[in-house]
């Protein structure tokens, strides 16, 4: 078994493509030192992280593979799903190897785990664009306690940044304790106290933390909610699923 | 909500109460108006991208987005709303006529465009929807509800999505100026055949709802030729119109809605027509049928109808016939057609034409076109079809592929696959197969 060591980013794993190619060495599994390790390894090759021979590997793909390919490994990358580096290892591979490239071939088990883990995560930001809720503070600045599954505010922050140009923003992460802050000028990241983020975890501003009028507008969305409910057709299990559960902890409208 | 500015100090307390009498008051008439819209199914958001603008509010994606669903399953994208249930008119499947005994409200346009802007802060909309009871006449209604659209534009520099309903009967010049403001315009045909809507809203004619449809198609085809020449010239109505057919409380049969339909999606501007099950909203009208529960089978299969329309190049005279005027309840209407057009199969996924995967039950758009790309690598086998999201289950009988023994619906029989595929669905609750209504477009 060949074994590759990096740094766990993603031109530390490009990296490892152009060693790779250069060794004529081809792992059978990609870790990074936090990793748990194998007891046994035939060759174990510590891979630098070498910023140049990666963004070669990256035009090199750049010429071969579409923008949207592109993004699917972007996403990939982005989920942190334990096999992302054998999958996108292969996938590379694959779209080396072959001389139009691999991209179309959905045949092929590691297009198609590409293609799927893309939609999940893509779901999965649709998701915070869907049911991302904010609360009016007393100090004027909208919040919005998240938990999504990947780590995916760089991915949304677009979205909301033009939206809501106008009003500034915390889109804060609970689960990973880290969250942006747009001051209508600028995106800055922040993080709260432990002490803070337990509160925040409620999904609820506390009361004297609410602007003045932030009760009153929850409590009218939430009897609009109610109100354009239609009772002869109620089907909560179409509900849950295009709303799954587990959305539901930050929705002020089922709290 | 009007805010009392009180520089004297026991004005505050004044000020307060005046405040939360007038709050109970906004949240009577939202629970009104919000419980009269309902049955008004569209909320789509889609069909416009709008960027954002410098100094205002908003945006708009292109695709639509759900911000909330209902115990009902329904999707919340836009805040679907009357500006009052107010009416000049007695339809008889409305619950807004003029001879119900409701209690009545209207807003301020000023109360409908603050409550908008603050639920769109909160990213609980996507955008509003805004349609009406007819209150004194079309005329009157429509230039309220002009005031509200120009307030959020104007004053709130809103810059979200704002769907509009035309009232029949309003002067083209307030039309032509409520599409300046609104992406999507709708006006509801509601019931699909023209002697039935004279027998159950004697008040209402098919003429005076097709003139505003015309009229916002005339208006966009203008504006588009404009943007022609002009880049900055105005949009007109940019994402299209849609209306509603009311399903079940006429006799009128799937093939009169359908070909409707198809009559509708032919004009270029039409982007949707949905279909709302009829819930008997005035029980003990003898002109309207008694039903336990709303149609929502009946529904949903028209609903797959009209995306066979849409997006698998079927016609309607294909769906159903003069002997097939109504949809099969218990299987979908494409298996329908499989089963009466066994000549069609088995198709070849590896080497059939698009169009001809398209008509396989059980293969949707997108396993179609994955098909189509990926067996220009190799033939394609039967796990890997799974894999890529074909519904065996149901296509089985319909391809033929080498490692497939030669079962198809030609040897079996169209009798035999029907009772195969439909076997199981019989044991499914009704709420299964309420349709979920995609909003995408």
């Amino acid at each position: 078994m060949i074994l590759f060591l990096y740094d766990k980013t993603f031109e530390g794993l490009l990296s490892c493509i152009f060693f790779a190619y250069a060794r004529k060495r081809f792992p059978d599994m990609i870790l990074s030192d936090t990793d748990q390790q194998p007891l046994f390894a035939d060759e174990r090759y510590v891979v630098d992280m070498d910023k140049e021979k990666a963004s070669r590997v990256w035009s090199s793909l750049e010429k071969k593979l579409s923008k949207i390919a592109r993004r699917m490994m972007m996403s990939v990358w982005i989920s942190g799903l334990p096999e992302t580096e054998m999958l996108l290892f292969r996938y590379i591979r694959k779209n080396i190897d072959h001389p139009q490239g691999v991209e179309l071939n959905f045949g092929d088990v590691d297009v198609l785990r590409v293609k799927e883990i893309a939609q999940q995560v893509s779901r999965e930001a649709h998701r915070l664009v869907q049911f991302v809720r904010f609360q009016e503070t007393a100090d004027g600045i909208w919040f919005a306690p998240i938990a999504p599954r990947y780590n995916l505010l760089p991915v949304v922050v677009k979205h909301f940044r033009s939206r809501y140009a106008t009003q500034p923003w915390i889109l804060y992460d609970t689960t990973r304790n880290q969250g942006l802050y747009w001051d209508t000028h600028a995106v800055n990241e922040v993080s709260f106290s432990p002490a803070d983020l337990a509160a925040l975890r409620l999904g609820q501003l506390e009361g004297e933390k609410q602007s003045d009028e932030e009760q009153l507008f929850q409590q009218m969305w939430k009897e609009y909610f109610r109100s354009i409910t239609i009772r002869e057709r109620l089907n909560p299990r179409l509900q849950r699923q295009h709303m799954p559960k587990k959305y539901w902890k930050y929705l002020t409208e089922l709290q | 909500m009007t805010y009392f500015v009180c520089v004297v100090g026991y004005c505050s307390l004044l000020g307060f109460l005046t405040l939360k009498t007038m709050n109970e008051k906004i949240l009577e008439k939202l629970s009104i108006l919000a419980d009269a819209a309902k049955y008004d199914v569209s909320c789509a958001s889609s069909g416009t991208t709008r960027p954002a603008v410098k100094g205002g509010i908003g945006t708009a994606t292109g695709w639509g987005i759900c911000h909330s669903f209902t115990p009902d399953g329904r999707c919340i994208s836009l805040f679907k709303i009357l500006l009052t249930n107010h009416c000049i008119y007695d339809c008889a499947y409305c619950t807004n006529r003029r001879s119900n005994d409701v209690k009545r409200t209207a807003f301020t346009p000023q109360e409908l465009a603050e409550l908008t802007i603050a639920f769109y802060q909160r990213n609980y909309i996507e955008g509003l929807f805004l349609s009406s009871g007819v209150m004194r006449n079309p005329d009157y209604t429509m230039e309220q509800m002009l005031r509200v659209v120009k307030l959020l534009r104007e004053a709130y520099r809103f810059n979200g999505y704002i769907h509009m309903k035309a009232i029949p009967g309003a002067s083209d010049e307030l039309i032509a100026q409520a599409g300046r403001y609104a992406d999507r315009m709708s006006v509801n045909l509601e019931i699909p055949s023209e002697e039935n809507l004279k027998l159950l809203a004697p008040e209402k004619s098919y003429s005076e709802v097709f003139a505003p449809m015309r009229f916002i198609q005339q208006g966009m085809l203008e504006s588009a030729e404009e943007r022609k020449k002009f880049r900055s010239a105005p949009r007109f109505v940019p994402a299209g119109q849609s209306t509603q057919l009311i399903i079940g409380a006429t006799p009128d049969s799937d093939r009169q809605i359908l070909t409707l339909a198809s009559a509708l999606y032919r004009r270029p501007s039409f982007k949707r027509v949905y279909y709302s099950g009829y819930i008997p909203v005035n029980r003990g009208d003898s002109r309207l049928p008694a039903l336990a529960a709303p149609p929502l089978v009946r529904e949903n299969r028209l609903y797959q109808a009209d995306w066979l329309m849409r997006f698998y190049e079927f016609k309607a005279t294909e769906i159903v016939d003069e002997s097939h005027p109504d949809l099969d309840l218990d299987v979908d209407p494409k298996m329908g057609w499989a089963l009466r057009h066994p000549e069609f199969f088995p198709v070849d996924v590896n080497s059939a034409p698009y169009e001809m995967i398209l008509r396989v039950p059980g293969i949707g758009v997108k396993s179609a076109k994955l098909i189509v790309v990926s067996r220009r690598y190799g033939r394609l086998s039967i796990p890997q079809l799974k894999k890529i999201g074909v519904v065996m289950k149901r296509a089985q009988y319909f391809i033929v592929n080498r490692e497939l023994p030669m079962q198809t619906v030609n040897e079996l029989t169209p009798q035999y696959v029907r009772r195969q595929v439909t076997q199981k669905q019989k044991n499914r609750a009704a709420e299964l197969l309420q349709y979920a209504i995609e909003w995408g477009e």
